[in-house]
């Protein structure tokens, strides 16, 4: 790891000090043939390859719908594994064109890293891990126990503001990859893993034994989790921003994968801008008209995606709970393609 | 430079060290100095830099004693142990150290139980799979007399020692000299802590909730680190002593044997002496090594400089270039420390030729 990230922050400085400017993600993507996104190793539901070595996931889909959008065609997508440690530093650097690395929206990550949030793609918060052996029912209970954490993350500064809160002592376990941390919370090293809640049902469902822990009903924060870019790259920013709108707006107007072509033909206005028989949505956005279409018969709209990679037929067994559309209840809301 | 800087800001991302004053947020394992959530990234640094050489401070001194032992064992002209010598070289040289480290740390946690199922000895010291728990001296009102009677011990035992080298220099007649130190020193200082009234007392562990609470504890990545760093270093040591002894001519030890000498007395007073100015330059490397190598604790999460400061603050704040920059610092200025040490002894070993 240590070597990795030496060579990402070689690679900042020798391009810092370059001149290169970075307005032109679109032009270097297309040039390049392929889109490389930063995703996670492995957490699986959000990005981890497959038994035949293929990228499933929620954040992977977001890749791939960018791809899409861009190429037509969502397999022209270079998966590039990052711990949470080296993710920033490699979209800054210019190592990866988008960041979709479960990577929670924060004031100081908008504002001072140089990066911009594209949309948010999982409401999530942080929960807590435990084993059933130590009969603990409530985060509350925790005092003194010892925490295994990921290196470079949100958690671990909710889980000190969390237990300084309620006057409660603790001890960290800082690794670098969630594997590692559930190796530690596996051998016993640790009394409790704690993370985003989507992680820990991912990280669960890995166990030797998923029925020995369990998720302690507390969420102790908001960790919106979306896809990142460069500042200052306004069109590219639109693009992938976009790409996740289009499928919100696909799942509320009913448009999935299986039905895209016949729906295309409909006479629904809403539909047709979205699908580019009408407007130039896709124009302004520096994109074929069919950017939208692409992405829609690529890789599905939002709610197939959730469905597919964490949802309740999956080992995750996620409910949609803030994860639903607006009208569901829940909270993704995409602004209207007009 | 120029240029670096520019980019920088148009990108908007931050720059300059202020954010060495903002608050950490995050909690580490192993503190040498006090330190919270609430410290700043300043702390940060010195914990993880204390923590560096703590590390690399305890895997030079254990790697040293074993590489010299090793080393010695090589040329043994007892097959069984040289061969196990060389088998212990070949073997641990020959794996990567982070392979080690990632071994040595798996064979902790898993040889290990929980802490309610602990290993105990003399009921005070308590092995688990979260560290080790030893009990922790608090001391009293009365010691400092103990101090003063230790130094006083020591003082007396270099004068009695110059005076046992000047008599056996001018007779030839030998002193137990470290027989008689250790004596002093035991005797003394056990009479007067029991004069002052026993001033030192113990703080235990004990189990509190799901952890030992008390005493002091090292983790199980602290041992793991610093058994992997020591075992790795050691054979190159081992080696460096190896080749320093070989060196020296045949006719050295024949003579020496010659003149009666046991072989003990030939390796410390004939062999040694010429040898360590042979061995210490390569040895020098090897220390600079070790410190390096240190900084793969970040793959088992010991906090060290690396893990802590360039892993976890540079998250944070995200100025990689400063803190990179610093780590680096820290490890130039550590290995300058460590390589003027070495020289000055080195020097002080070398043939005076006048």
């Amino acid at each position: 790891m240590k070597f990795v990230r030496m060579i990402l922050g070689f690679v900042l400085f020798t391009t810092l000090t370059t001149t290169l400017v970075f307005s032109g993600t679109l032009e270097n993507v297309k040039k390049r043939g392929k889109l490389n996104c930063g995703v996670s190793g492995g957490l699986a539901g959000f990005s981890a390859p497959d038994s035949s070595g293929k990228w499933k996931g929620l954040d992977v889909d977001m890749c791939r719908a960018v791809a899409a959008a861009v190429f037509g065609n969502a397999k022209k997508v270079k998966f590039i594994s990052l711990t949470a440690k080296e993710r920033f530093t490699a979209l800054q650097s210019g190592e990866i064109d988008v960041l979709a690395r479960n990577t929670t929206w924060t004031a100081t990550r908008d504002t001072s890293l140089g990066l911009n949030f594209a949309g948010v793609n999982y409401y999530d918060g942080q929960g807590f891990l435990v084993s059933k052996k130590l009969g603990v029912k409530s985060a509350l209970e925790l005092n003194g126990a010892s925490v295994c954490i990921q290196a470079g993350t949100t958690s671990e500064l909710n889980l000190a503001d969390y237990f300084r809160t309620n006057g409660m002592k603790y001890k960290t376990l800082t690794y670098d990859t969630s594997a590692q941390s559930r190796q530690g919370f596996e051998s016993g090293r640790c009394d409790i893993l704690t993370s985003d809640a989507s992680q820990l049902y991912a990280l669960k469902s890995q166990l030797k034994k998923p029925n020995s822990a369990v998720v302690l009903p507390e969420i102790i924060s908001k960790e919106p989790l979306g896809p990142v870019v460069r500042q200052g790259d306004d069109v590219w920013f639109n693009i992938v921003k976009w790409s996740h709108i289009a499928m919100l707006n696909a799942e509320e107007l009913g448009v999935t994968s299986k039905n895209v072509k016949k729906m295309a033909k409909g006479k629904n206005p809403a539909i047709q801008r979205l699908l580019g028989t009408s407007g130039d949505a896709g124009k302004n956005l520096h994109l074929d008209k069919k950017w939208a279409y692409n992405i829609i018969k690529e890789v599905g709209n939002y709610g197939e995606s959730f469905e597919r990679n964490v949802g309740l037929n999956t080992p995750l067994k996620i409910a949609r709970g803030l994860n639903a559309l607006w009208k569901d209840g829940g909270l993704q809301y995409g602004p209207p393609v007009r | 430079m120029g240029n670096l800087f520019d980019n920088i800001e148009k990108r908007g991302i931050s720059v300059g060290f202020d954010f060495l004053n903002q608050e950490s947020g995050f909690g580490i394992a192993q503190t040498l100095v006090e330190y919270d959530e609430t410290s700043t990234h300043s702390k940060v640094f010195l914990v993880g830099i204390l923590n560096t050489i703590l590390v690399s401070v305890l895997g030079i001194i254990t790697a040293s004693i074993i590489g010299l032992f090793i080393g010695i064992g090589r040329l043994s002209s007892n097959w069984i142990i040289s061969k196990l010598s060389m088998i212990y070289v070949e073997l641990f040289r020959n794996i990567p150290i982070l392979l080690q480290i990632l071994f040595w740390y798996n064979v902790v946690l898993a040889s290990l139980s929980s802490p309610r199922q602990s290993l105990v000895f003399f009921e005070s010291v308590f092995l688990n799979n979260r560290g080790l728990y030893i009990p922790k001296p608090l001391l009293q009102d009365g010691f400092i007399f103990v101090a003063i009677s230790f130094v006083l011990a020591l003082v007396a035992i270099f004068y009695l020692s110059k005076w046992a080298k000047k008599r056996h220099d001018e007779t030839g007649v030998k002193f137990p000299i470290w027989t008689v130190s250790f004596g002093i020193i035991v005797f003394s200082t056990t009479i007067v802590y029991f004069l002052s009234g026993s001033p030192i007392e113990l703080e235990y562990s004990s189990l509190q909730g799901f952890n030992f609470v008390g005493g002091y504890n090292l983790l199980p990545e602290l041992l793991a680190l610093w058994f992997a760093l020591s075992i790795y270093t050691a054979t190159y040591i081992a080696e460096a002593v190896r080749a320093g002894i070989e060196a020296i001519n045949k006719g050295q030890s024949e003579a020496s044997l010659s003149l009666g000498l046991s072989k003990g007395l030939m390796l410390k007073k004939v062999i040694l002496p010429q040898a360590i100015r042979i061995i210490i330059p390569p040895i020098i490397n090897q220390y600079a090594n070790l410190i390096k190598n240190s900084s793969l604790a970040t793959a088992i999460g010991y906090p060290e400089l690396v893990t802590v400061f360039s892993g976890t603050s540079l998250n944070q704040v995200g100025q990689a270039i400063e803190i990179i920059l610093m780590t680096m610092a820290v490890y130039l200025i550590l290995n300058i420390i460590v390589s003027m040490i070495m020289n000055y002894i080195n020097a002080k070993m070398k043939i005076k030729e006048r």
